[in-house]
């Protein structure tokens, strides 16, 4: 059992990423997740396994500090929220063409614009689909819980180093600010230069020995033959993750006539509605996708084919919906239900839209 | 014929090479127009790379525009970055790899416009890296359009009745302001457009590196150029125009030399 703590979501990112072996941090400030480069400042991570932490001058240039620092072959991440996240979309297209590894964390907020400093999940799109220019897919990760920031950390980098791809950990306002006991994971050393070289040397820049030719980070391809090559390489690794790393938790979902689908805060508070309806009588369960990209289609196509219907519940307008009707594809209804601009709904409008929306449909 | 032939031929040997090209440079053929100043300014990096020893430890950053494939010249690992944020991509490798030779390499477009914010904030941290800037007061890879270096009334595609103050704003001597930043150590304005200012350019970025290794601070260096296709003169006329136009607003020489100002000097009282 490793050591318990009661911890902020975001103190446990930086805490996490000390602990993983992480080799860098760059970042900016931003409402609500600054607590994640406070907690590293705090910690002095650098006297204790060497990581650097280094507050940029922006989110732009944060982004392009963690895509050099990547290109090395390093350990290294950056933490935002929504409108920060918008100003690194460019620099997030770049590491995805260059197939770099790296983590990304987005405590969302809500939009669109300044928004609000309240949770959301508004950003589901441009995790999932994009968000950036070009065809290109990052790993995404939905946390419930504390304790999963802290285990989605160590995975993500994993994941990362495993496809050569950004993972972003898609986290809420309310999962980076509420406070829950967390088992913490021993500590992993940080990759030796030699270690970096291992593992990394066949493509990181990481200073060119004599037997060996250049090792170039980018992602430009003027002929577009050479372009379309590479496209058709990543659109084959996408391919790969859809295969092999989709994750989710199904609760009470084997006799379920209807199924809710949520991730994250939003999945938190729908366990409760799962309850509440079981209660009334009303078979209910609940799907959590926790890779939002791979979404978890199967599961859901398979679903399909034995319950009545879906109720996607989301805390923006309706966008994993459009995931989970393309997996149903027009076999059972699926509705829709969310509340916008940093409102978590509550557990018994969900019920009562589940009852209006299917059930009593 | 056939005998000059066979005589350069007898001359051409190993034995008599006085110079030959840098084995830090490749062997591919550079796509820069002729009379441009950016193959002397790679030949000169390379060369200073070979001096110093350090090509196994050394990585580019590369920017976006002209020099965009300087990568494919220079035989040492690269890191090509986004529209201006070369000196946010240094910095992340720097951080990383402490002890590694970092560059970054930029035109005025990368370094002075859309990058301006990541250049003085790299500067001002004092990052231990080494800026190379190419001022030739142009945008060239886009076609020649006004730069924020652009020299008033100068004609270029965005500004067809020549730069014009009310309009355009006034040109940007971006390594004035930089030499003002605590975290610079040593900031030089060199240009390649003649022997002897190809050999002082040499030795101010061999400086530059030597700045890096002792960990001094930034050390930048702006190398005033030629852009003949840009501003559509021949490579001659082109030299004769930026010594002429260029050099009275861009004076060369070292704006400062020394290290990064000592933060105990500038620590509140607390």
């Amino acid at each position: 059992m490793g050591e318990l703590r009661l911890m902020k979501g975001n103190e446990v990112i930086a805490e996490a990423a000390i602990r993983c072996g992480c080799d860098g941090y760059f970042g900016y400030p931003i409402t609500p997740q600054s607590e994640v480069m406070e907690t590293l400042m705090n910690r002095r991570p650098w006297d204790e396994t060497g990581m650097v932490v280094l507050q940029a001058e922006s989110e732009v240039a944060s982004i392009n500090m963690v895509y050099g620092a990547a290109g090395s072959g390093k350990k290294v991440m950056t933490s935002s929220s929504s409108p920060g996240i918008s100003l690194m979309a460019e620099g997030i297209s770049y590491l995805a063409g260059a197939e770099l590894p790296c983590l990304i964390v987005n405590v969302q907020r809500g939009g669109p614009g300044l928004g609000t400093i309240q949770p959301s999940q508004a950003d589901y799109f441009q995790a999932t689909k994009g968000g950036g220019h070009g065809d290109y897919r990052l790993i995404v990760l939905a946390p419930a819980s504390v304790q999963e920031m802290n285990d989605f950390v160590d995975l993500s980098f994993e994941l990362a180093f495993k496809y050569r791809n950004p993972v972003m950990i898609l986290s809420d306002g309310a999962i980076g600010q509420m406070m829950e006991k967390v088992e913490l994971a021993d500590y992993k050393p940080r990759w030796t230069d030699e270690e970096v070289k291992e593992i990394s040397g066949s493509w990181a820049a990481i200073g060119k020995s004599p037997d060996r030719e250049q090792n170039i980070i980018t992602s430009l391809e003027l002929e577009s033959d050479k372009m379309e090559r590479n496209n058709i390489r990543f659109q084959a690794k996408y391919q790969k993750i859809q295969e092999n790393e989709v994750r989710f938790e199904a609760i009470d979902c084997d006799d379920a006539d209807y199924v809710i689908v949520a991730f994250g805060s939003a999945a938190r508070v729908c366990q409760k509605t799962v309850q509440l309806a079981r209660a009334k009588g009303h078979k209910v369960g609940l799907l959590r996708p926790i890779t939002l990209f791979p979404f978890p289609t199967e599961e859901i196509k398979k679903m399909a084919g034995r319950v009545n219907g879906f109720l996607s519940v989301e805390m923006n307008a309706g966008q994993m919906v459009e995931d989970v009707r393309l997996a149903v594809n027009g076999k059972v209804p699926v509705e829709y239900y969310g509340r916008m601009g940093g409102i978590i709904p509550s557990p018994d409008e969900v019920e009562k839209a589940l009852e209006q929306k299917l059930i009593g449909g | 014929m056939a005998e000059v032939a066979e005589n350069i031929q007898n001359i051409i040997k190993p034995e008599n090479l006085v110079y030959q090209k840098s084995p830090v440079l490749t062997d591919k053929v550079m796509h820069y127009c002729p009379g441009c100043s950016h193959g002397v300014v790679h030949k000169i990096i390379a060369e200073v790379i070979d001096e110093m020893g350090i090509q196994e430890d050394t990585i580019g950053v590369s920017p976006v525009g002209c020099s965009v494939f300087a990568y494919n010249y220079i035989d040492i690992d690269w890191h090509e970055a986004a529209h201006g944020r070369a000196p946010a991509v240094a910095t992340g490798v720097k951080r990383v790899f402490p002890n590694k030779f970092v560059f970054s390499y930029q035109g005025d477009g990368d370094l002075a416009a859309i990058g301006t914010a990541e250049t003085m904030h790299a500067v001002n941290r004092g990052e231990n890296i080494v800026m190379v800037f190419i001022n030739n007061a142009i945008y060239g890879m886009t076609g020649g359009q006004m730069a924020p270096t652009t020299m008033v009334g100068q004609v270029t595609a965005t500004t067809p009745h020549g730069r014009n103050v009310d309009l355009n704003g006034y040109p940007l001597k971006i390594t004035e302001l930089i030499a003002q930043l605590p975290g610079a150590a040593y900031v030089t304005r060199q240009s390649v457009q003649t022997p002897a200012a190809v050999r002082k350019t040499q030795k101010a970025i061999r400086k530059a590196f030597e700045v890096q290794a002792n960990k001094k601070g930034t050390a930048f260096v702006e190398v005033v150029a030629t852009c003949n296709s840009g501003w559509k003169i021949s490579p001659v006329e082109s030299n004769e125009w930026m010594e002429e136009h260029m050099f009275p607003f861009y004076p060369l020489g070292d704006l400062k030399d020394g290290e990064k100002e000592d933060p105990e000097a500038l620590k509140m009282n607390v």
